[in-house]
């Protein structure tokens, strides 16, 4: 199914009467996983994106220029990541890109952006060597590599921990790359390892690599992880009553783990860029009106589509619309690197970083994580 | 460590043979190898989840639910397919292909209506007590499903030895043919066969998924690999081979983690079988096709 939606609804119609007369739409194209497997993050993305793009032009627009939003459904999968790209840029002649939704599609696809010298804009690729990719490409999610320090950090201050047990999923390139980025951590934090035990997709018992743990006598567990064998994985380690502190990278930063792992979920350390818990009024405000919009509570993947949107748009303001697609798409890439915000997912800017050539490419994103504790089935803010 | 360890591989060791055994009883009497085992096991575990969810059934009547519903599989699953094909005297490989076809079906159907995602039984309805003694700890739960492969096998061999339908059913597994002229009703014990063998199945999918905590569509597939590893270590189609070789793998697996390390696990543990394969080539119960003349 393909799903391709103008955004004419009643809240931009109501822009568009207040707006300018001689007004433009500004199209921005979106590429995000509605179906398949990653739909559970593509669709609170798109989901972010419109309740974002709605507020600015209720509120005039850019500039007395309305959004206008082309969604495009990339499924989750680098081919149609690639078309969908192909169709947005030369079809469409957006003025810039967000998307797509997994760091596997954008290995694919954000070449094709760089071609094209139109931005792309991810909210949700974390994999490293994406923004390396060439200097049109840009991001405002947070990567492992920056989180997993962080969450450690914390952790170890407050459980005042002297060794650990890491166990992880070695045949997924996810849980395997959050490995390497927690076995480095650890190696720079001085943090001896007491045991490393590995499991796979579709293991029915994690008991034998528990027992280990367990014999090892660590102070706390490091776990590399999905949601879907890390919950299990805590529920038969609090079985075999091994009590201790879990600290879990992205893949256990999820609300799923208090259903998944029901009555075994506390004592979960994990580090994330947005907090349903964070208190800061911007971040009450997005809250506030995704609920309203939308009727559900909005996730991580929601909050940074949010910012980046508005992100985007104060670049957008910024330059001066020439008419010439070339050049405006040139401009708006001049424009963006400069822009900071402070939204719901709290304070940011952008960091250009070195390509594989070893010149500049890139941006990624600077921000400071918020580190959690999982304490009777809720989120509790612990920096 | 050492005996946590032992009761961590009867644990998994019985969840195997619990899976191996409806596996095997196919292969034994239809002479058929069911890829679609793993998905029958899967439905299994979404219909009892359905009865607690939906019904708000207690755990006992879900796997009764769980029983009739892939007890009603393994019937159509005789009817439309394993049937027909009997009937044109298809070639073996026919059903084996037809059971992969209807395991993609069954994964596809219920990943479009319930979704991807793993599902779990909510907790009241989870029997969560452990048992410990002296730092060794089981879950009930587990003990359950060990005892529940030892008891069902031995329902099995009993019914299989002593009772008529038993009889009837080995001579059915010898020769179709000859049973056919003593007067055996030849197609409807194989229906009944098929029957067993997928509510069989069904039971597994819900204990395994009870201590997995993880319901989800391809649930079955990693665990037809490793039941078609322990079908062909037992002996394929012998009943209590099922069993052996379900503990064969777990306590490999375990013991390898244990004293070589997780990541060479499958490497140690197939290993191990390949070894005994070479000694034994028909599995450990398994008998030398001599009457293929």
């Amino acid at each position: 199914m393909k799903l391709k939606q103008s955004i004419l609804s009643a809240i931009l119609g109501i822009g568009f009467l207040y707006g300018n007369v001689d007004a433009a739409d500004i199209k921005i194209g979106i590429a995000a996983a509605l179906t398949g497997n990653a739909a559970q993050y593509g669709l609170p993305i798109r989901k972010g994106f419109e309740l974002a793009a709605g507020e600015i032009n209720v509120r005039g627009g850019v500039n007395g220029n309305r959004l206008e939003l082309i969604i495009e459904d990339e499924q989750g999968r680098k081919e149609e990541g690639i078309n969908v790209f192909k169709k947005l840029i030369f079809q469409n002649k957006v003025m810039m890109l967000f998307g797509p939704t997994l760091s596997n599609s954008a290995q694919a696809s954000d070449p094709v952006a760089q071609a094209a010298k139109t931005v792309v804009f991810g909210t949700s690729n974390t994999a490293d060597g994406i923004t390396s990719i060439g200097d049109y490409v840009f991001r405002n999610s947070v990567t492992e590599r920056d989180i997993l320090p962080i969450t450690l950090k914390i952790a170890a201050q407050n459980t005042g921990l002297k060794k650990v047990a890491v166990i992880y999923g070695n045949d997924d390139i996810f849980t395997k790359s959050g490995y390497d980025n927690f076995k480095k951590a650890l190696r720079d934090l001085k943090i001896p390892v007491a045991t490393t035990e590995t499991f796979a997709k579709g293991d029915v018992s994690f008991k034998p690599q528990l027992t280990n743990i367990r014999a090892s006598n660590p102070d706390a567990v490091v776990l590399s992880a999905l949601v879907a064998e890390g919950a299990p994985i805590m529920v038969q380690a609090r079985q075999l009553g091994i009590t201790l502190p879990f600290i879990g990278g992205n893949g256990m930063n999820s609300p799923r783990v208090f259903e998944l792992a029901k009555g075994s979920s506390d004592n979960l350390w994990v580090g994330s860029p947005w907090s349903v818990e964070s208190p800061a009024p911007e971040n009450k405000r997005f809250i506030a009106a995704y609920l309203k919009a939308h009727g559900t509570m909005p996730d991580q993947f929601a909050a940074q589509a949010y910012d980046a949107m508005y992100i985007a748009a104060q670049a957008l303001k910024t330059i001066k619309p020439t008419g010439k697609l070339e050049a405006d798409r040139k401009a708006l890439r001049d424009a963006l690197p400069a822009m900071q915000w402070n939204g719901a997912t709290g304070p940011f800017k952008f960091r250009q970083i070195v390509g594989r050539n070893g010149k500049p490419a890139g941006y990624d994103a600077v921000q400071t994580a918020i580190v959690m504790m999982t304490q009777a089935n809720r989120y509790v803010i612990k920096n | 460590m050492l005996a946590q360890q032992f009761i961590n591989a009867i644990s998994l060791g019985g969840v195997y043979a619990l899976f191996a055994l409806g596996f095997t009883l196919t292969f034994g009497v239809l002479g058929i190898v069911n890829l679609a085992h793993g998905a029958v096991f899967m439905l299994g575990a979404y219909s009892a989840l359905q009865a607690v969810i939906l019904l708000r059934l207690p755990l006992t009547a879900a796997i009764l639910a769980a029983i009739v519903i892939t007890g009603a599989a393994g019937w159509l699953l005789d009817k439309l397919i394993f049937a027909p094909l009997r009937a044109r005297d298809a070639p073996h490989l026919a059903p084996m292909i037809a059971t992969i076809g209807l395991a993609i079906c069954l994964n596809s159907s219920v990943e479009g209506f319930f979704g991807a995602q793993n599902l779990r039984f909510p907790v009241e309805a989870l029997p969560t007590e452990t048992l410990s003694l002296g730092g060794i700890r089981i879950t009930w739960l587990e003990l359950q499903i060990v005892l529940l492969a030892f008891v069902l096998m031995g329902i099995l061999m009993w019914c299989l030895k002593q009772t008529r339908i038993g009889r009837a059913l080995r001579g059915l597994a010898e020769s179709p043919k000859a049973a056919a002229l003593l007067g055996i009703d030849v197609e409807g014990l194989f229906r009944l066969t098929s029957v067993l063998a997928s509510l069989l199945g069904g039971v597994a999918g819900v204990l395994i998924a009870l201590y997995t905590n993880a319901v989800f569509p391809l649930m079955g597939q990693p665990m037809l690999h490793k039941g078609i590893a322990v079908v062909i270590l037992g002996g394929m189609g012998d009943i209590r081979g099922a069993l052996l070789g379900g503990f064969f793998l777990g306590f490999a697996e375990v013991f390898s983690v244990a004293y070589v390390g997780s990541t060479m696990r499958d490497a140690v543990a197939f290993g191990l079988l390949f070894a005994i394969l070479l000694l034994r080539p028909d599995g450990l119960f398994g008998k030398a096709a001599q009457r293929r003349a």
